[in-house]
């Protein structure tokens, strides 16, 4: 049984024009359970629409998302956040981090809607990321590549089926980037998470097998 | 319930990121609760106090007049006297075998503001201010001889005079200091009275002779002055009090004696009840209280509208937050509660730190109340008020959370995510 499956998925947005227009046109698409995956594709082609649609922040227009067996486009929104919570894990290209909050308090703030806080999970997680004695810092006490792993930390922290990466290296040096790729895939693999990944960056999708283009996988 | 806490969990820390805000939406909160719960709960006391328990009489007998001036100036020690009746009118209400307890008074001096009251020995042996207590003399104190320039003296006069057993004082003439209205004569304090958190701990008790005596009254019983003289009795036609306090043997006989005294008779007035009298005057400045009343009601419905409004402000730097909360699998029902729990954390708050404003402002007050009358509010007492304030302030902070709360509900997700660049 596949992990994800999309077929005829369909999104358009209302221009400020008035006019729609179709960012999203996707026949098929599928992913294995633990498999890992990148996507290429240029800044605006819909890669964040795209990811958005899958983690049921954004309702289709029309078509099938499948995922662990539940059906993300049969469900009203807050079913949609209910599986959200249960199946997928999203690191963002600005890690969105919570401020307030220090970095064990973030993880656990990821699987609070989820299964439920396992605070020696969180702790667990802080330090196979390397931050076993960054617990207590908040977000403005770390630098830019501890705050990318806290933010993958907090992606695994549900104990996702998916992890869905969206530039997931965007803000970071290219010493770092590839760290923080690396650092990805293994943590995934460990929780025996799929990995979807979107990027531009050709170095970052040259550390996967392979990488897809987005154009072929998207007809819009 | 995991989730509940964890709720909790956020609500709290961000009321801590937003710490300015809180404290002033959560000490404007207090003030009105504060003050709503103050002045219900003072005014019920007060009422409580001056119209009912803690009289130990039914009724004044006093010069023709408002019946509310000789209630104050006999039973709570205020205002001034409305005048004298003869010492005869004192002599039938006490040989009168439906009156159970009369007791003359006789007004008109005071030492350092504090009243002195002629009367007879019947005071201490006979009344009792409150039902089968009598004033009881602190430790090797006693009360006066009826023939002896001695005094007993209220404990708050005592305490605040800092006159003890065997000191020596002396009157001055009216019921309000004057330094220069010195009288001759020494009196000596042989009893201090237990305190009875009534308006008797604030008076000096001498014995009545010693009013009539003192240099510079003049007695009118029959109309004619006369002055007492050293060493010669006075006859009682010349004999006058302020005021006689009287004890019916049942509530029927001040039926009869409020017509044939106040009614048919011409010459003299019968306060009575004195709690109906008493909550005449409350009733009179109950406007008093519906405004203050009033002006705290309004500070917590303004206490409310700041925590709206600055919820409400802080939602579109926090829209972030939500979108974040919302990719980690919160729903908008969630994202809405915790607005509106935020609310009502912040009115719980105030409620708590209300009750502080409570005591201090009662605190004061009582004091005022205390040092003016003599009567004691009880901090502690239960009223309904403080079940019913924290119930409507916590219901109204959470209403206020409502609208926030919808504007933070309404939260877009993904156009929240990624930063505007
Ligand atoms: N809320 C929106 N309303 C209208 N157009 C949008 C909205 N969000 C994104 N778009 C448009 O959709 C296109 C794809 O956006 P996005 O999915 O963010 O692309 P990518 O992530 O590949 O850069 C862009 O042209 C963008 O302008
Ligand atoms: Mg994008």
């Amino acid at each position: 049984m596949p992990l994800l499956t999309i077929t005829d998925l369909q999104k358009a947005y209302v221009s400020p024009e008035g006019s729609q227009t179709h960012i999203i046109d996707i026949p098929h698409f599928e992913m294995e359970e633990g498999s890992q995956i990148a996507l290429r594709g240029t800044s605006g082609v819909g890669k964040t629409t795209f990811l958005n649609l899958i983690a049921g922040i954004l309702g289709a227009d029309s078509g099938r998302i499948i995922i662990a067996d539940e059906e993300m486009t049969a469900l009203s929104e807050s079913g949609r956040d209910r599986l959200r919570a249960i199946h997928i894990g999203y690191i963002f290209q600005t890690f969105n981090l919570f401020a307030g909050y220090t970095a064990l308090e973030n993880v656990m703030l990821g699987m609070m809607f989820g299964k439920g806080i396992d605070a020696g999970f969180a702790q667990h997680l802080l330090e196979r990321v390397g931050l076993g004695d960054r617990m207590g810092y908040r977000p403005s006490q770390l630098s830019v590549g501890q705050q990318q792993r806290v933010a993958v930390a907090r992606a695994v922290a549900n104990r996702p089926h998916l992890v869905l990466a969206d530039e997931p290296t965007g803000n970071l040096d290219r010493h770092h980037a590839n760290e923080a790729i690396a650092l990805i895939r293994e943590i995934c693999a460990e929780n025996n998470a799929g990995l979807l990944t979107v990027s531009h960056d050709e170095e970052i999708l040259g550390q996967f097998e392979e990488a897809t283009d987005f154009a072929q996988v998207n007809r819009a | 319930m995991k989730k509940r806490i964890s709720l909790l969990f956020i609500v709290r820390r961000s009321l801590r990121q937003h710490a300015l805000s809180t404290l002033i939406t959560t000490l404007s909160i207090a003030l009105g609760t504060g003050l709503v719960m103050a002045v219900i709960g003072i005014k019920s006391q007060s009422v409580a106090a001056f119209t009912g328990g803690r009289i130990g009489f039914d009724a004044v007998l006093g010069a023709r007049g408002s019946p509310l001036q000789l209630v104050l100036n006999t039973v709570f020690h205020l205002e001034t006297s409305p005048g004298n009746i003869p010492w005869a009118m004192y002599q039938t209400m006490k040989d009168d075998p439906r009156v159970e307890l009369a007791v003359p008074y006789a007004l008109g001096d005071n030492f350092h503001g504090f009243r002195i009251v002629g009367t007879t020995g019947t005071l201490f042996t006979k009344f009792e201010y409150r039902d089968g207590v009598r004033f009881q003399a602190q430790g090797g104190g006693r009360f006066f001889d009826p023939t002896r320039q001695e005094a007993v003296l209220g404990n708050y006069a005592a305490r605040k005079l800092g006159l003890r057993l065997g000191d020596n004082f002396t009157p001055y003439h009216g019921l309000v200091f004057d330094e220069s209205m010195r009288h001759d004569e020494q009196y000596t304090v042989v009893g201090v009275l237990e305190p009875t958190n009534s308006p008797s701990d604030r008076v000096i008790w001498i014995p009545i002779e010693g009013i009539y005596r003192m240099e510079g009254h003049v007695l009118r019983g029959d109309g004619e002055d006369y002055v007492a003289q050293p060493g010669q009795e006075i006859p009682d036609e010349h004999k006058e009090v302020s005021a006689v306090m009287l004890k019916f043997r049942n509530p029927q006989i001040g039926f009869i004696m409020d017509a044939t005294i106040n009614k048919q008779g011409k010459v003299a007035t019968l306060a009575w009840p004195i709690g109906a009298v008493m909550a005449r005057l409350f009733d009179k400045i109950g406007w008093m209280n519906q405004i203050l009343a009033l002006v705290s009601y309004l500070v917590i419905v303004v206490a409310g509208g700041s925590i709206l409004a600055s919820i409400y402000n802080s939602i579109n730097e926090r829209r972030r937050e939500f979108a974040i909360l919302r990719s980690l699998g919160a729903r908008r029902k969630t994202v809405f509660a915790v607005i509106v729990l935020e609310a009502a954390s912040i009115a719980a708050l105030g409620v708590i730190m209300g009750f502080i404003v409570y005591g201090a402002i009662f605190t004061a007050a009582s004091a005022i109340v205390r040092a003016q009358t003599g009567i004691v509010l009880d901090l502690l007492k239960l009223h309904p008020v403080f079940v019913i304030a924290p119930v409507c302030v916590i219901l109204l902070g959470t209403i206020a959370g409502v609208v926030p709360a919808v504007k933070a509900y309404r939260t877009d997700v993904a156009t929240n995510l990624t930063p505007i660049s």
